[in-house]
């Protein structure tokens, strides 16, 4: 497809005061690659995370973006509204909770076309024709499009926040925890359409999840920290199934066994 | 300015003392220099309740002179409790000259109209606003409301109107009516019916909207683009309709239901009086029109 990479992390730090957000992360993201970052909570993954996405700040370090058009862009040098339309278009964030991402007082049909009407579309018959082929991708009936996302039950919730987020056809999609909260046959659904959606679409991804399982469905990397820092990094069989940092092997071997 | 011979001289020209005025000149001034941009400025305590105008009455104090003659109408009326006091107001502690009639009018304080004579330049239109932020009720956060407007983020605003058609099949706002100024800040036009939207396009007076206790203010300039928010498959359009006016015969202008009786009975009349008035004084008959003229004022 393409030689550079996507997304490009060089020594990125965050410090709170004195405490460690995530400490020197480095690493390539390349289009259509599912990196999943994983580790106990407290980890600094969600710091990791948010300042990827410009959410927050980092304390030092560089990220850079290859935007459509070839050209590398620093993303902590671009301007507010850059950022926010970079947000809006060419990326997408899934929240563990998804009403931090939808907008629960507005119909599932308006919250998928926000993201196109942001950019400019005007035509409500296309709007919502598209808003109709979306929430079909994302198993959701048609005959729920007006209804208030209050009345979704979790997953749908999820799924729809996902076809919000990938109707601009975003390249790269963060996630947050995306199965958090659900129940075992609903992430089980929730993970195989996304792992559809993710290769259909040529999606790169960037997995927050303390999940291994998730962690090994999804992606084809994974990244393990341990307080703010990276402890061990590679494909993610790898990493599974012979883990070499000490407290990789401590997490491989945590996982319950049914 | 000087304070003006009155039987109240311990209050200034127009209530409002000179370094106030001059505050809120200069808010006016920006206002006027960025069209639709909604400008903070120091809201004073008026001596009526927030929701009465208290936007509006400062705006007035501010840029009226003693040469000036007022018109205050409430929902297009020149004879509601908030226009009649609203006018005393003026007339006692500016002393100026107060008129009902749209024409002769310099300044005209309105609180929910826009009137249906033509408005010319020189005129200046005073708005009285509830709540100047548009996107308000779809984005509660101010420091974000604010965001969208200097990143000209405006998709959210479609949101609702989408919202409506999906709900009622058409865009169901009827007043507050979004509007776009000068292809830049998307704007509240106050709680005026839609169906006032096109006369502030391009209009030659100068329109000027005070909000009291959300501390704002905000303003278009004569001749200035204002287009109202629509889609290309349900384009905007203003109210019409059936029947002309029971008084006057007028047609296309805001009509008012009236209740007549217990009964079920009815009657749209002109929401603006002056202009009634001015078309029964011509010779106009509405079907429910009195033999007799009786003056409202």
């Amino acid at each position: 497809m393409t030689d550079e990479p996507l997304l490009r992390v060089s020594a990125l730090s965050k410090f709170y005061g004195s405490r460690v957000g995530c400490d020197n992360v480095s690493f390539d993201l390349w289009p259509g690659e599912v990196l999943a970052v994983v580790g106990e909570s407290g980890s600094g993954k969600t710091t990791l995370l948010n300042c990827l996405s410009t959410r927050l700040l980092p304390s030092s370090g560089t990220a850079s973006y290859r935007m459509r058009d070839g050209q590398f862009r620093e993303l902590y040098r671009m301007s507010e509204a850059e950022r926010r339309f970079l947000m809006r278009t060419d990326w997408g964030f899934v929240h563990q909770n998804p009403a931090d991402g939808l907008r629960m007082t507005v119909s599932a049909g308006a919250n998928v076309g926000e993201r196109l009407m942001a950019v400019g579309d005007r035509h409500y018959g296309k709007i919502r024709a598209t808003a109709v082929d979306w929430l079909s991708r994302v198993e959701i009936d048609e005959d729920r499009i007006d209804d208030e996302p209050r009345a979704f039950s979790g997953g749908m919730r999820q799924r729809l926040q996902i076809a919000r987020n990938l109707v601009t056809g975003p390249r790269l999609v963060f996630m947050d925890e995306p199965t958090g909260g659900l129940d075992v046959s609903v992430q089980a659904r929730l993970l195989d359409l996304l792992r559809g959606l993710v290769t259909d679409l040529g999606l790169a991804a960037i997995v927050v999840t303390h999940d291994l399982a998730v962690a090994r469905l999804l992606s084809q990397r994974m990244m393990v920290m341990k307080d703010g820092r990276v402890v061990e990094s590679g494909l993610t069989d790898g990493v599974l199934d012979d883990p070499r940092a000490p407290y990789t092997q401590l997490l491989v071997s945590s996982i319950l066994q049914v | 300015m000087t304070a003006q011979p009155t039987d109240i001289a311990t209050y200034n020209f127009a209530y409002l003392d000179e370094q106030t005025k001059r505050m809120i000149r200069r808010a006016i001034l920006k206002g006027i220099a960025i069209p639709g941009y909604q400008v903070p400025f120091a809201s004073r305590e008026m001596p009526m309740p927030y929701g009465w105008g208290t936007g509006g009455v400062q705006v007035t104090a501010s840029i009226i002179g003693p040469d000036d003659v007022l018109k205050v109408i409430d929902q297009g009326a020149d004879d509601t409790t908030n226009a009649v006091s609203i006018r005393a107001f003026f007339k006692k502690v500016a002393n100026v000259a107060v008129t009902t009639y749209t024409a002769s009018a310099t300044i005209i304080q309105t609180r929910h109209r826009i009137p249906e004579h033509p408005l010319t330049a020189g005129q200046v239109l005073v708005y009285q606003v509830p709540i100047p932020e548009p996107l308000r009720f779809l984005e509660p956060r101010e420091t974000e409301t604010r965001k969208m407007h200097a990143l000209e983020e405006y998709g959210l605003m479609h949101v609702k109107l989408y919202e409506d058609i999906a709900r009622h099949g058409r865009i169901a706002t009827t007043y507050a009516y979004p509007v776009k100024v000068e292809g830049r800040y998307v704007m509240d036009p106050s709680p005026t019916p839609k169906f006032d939207n096109p006369k502030m396009h391009r209009s030659p007076a100068l329109q000027l909207f005070g909000a009291g206790r959300e501390k704002r203010i905000y303003a278009v300039p004569p001749f200035t683009e204002v287009v109202s928010l629509d889609f290309e498959d349900h384009p905007f359009e203003v109210q019409t309709f059936d029947q002309p006016c029971a008084l006057c015969a007028a047609e296309n202008v805001y009509l008012d239901e009236v209740i007549l009786d217990d009964h079920g009975g009815h009657m749209f009349v002109c929401s603006d009086t002056d202009h009634c008035e001015k078309r029964r004084e011509e010779g106009h008959r509405g079907h429910l029109a009195p033999e007799m003229m009786e003056p409202a004022r």
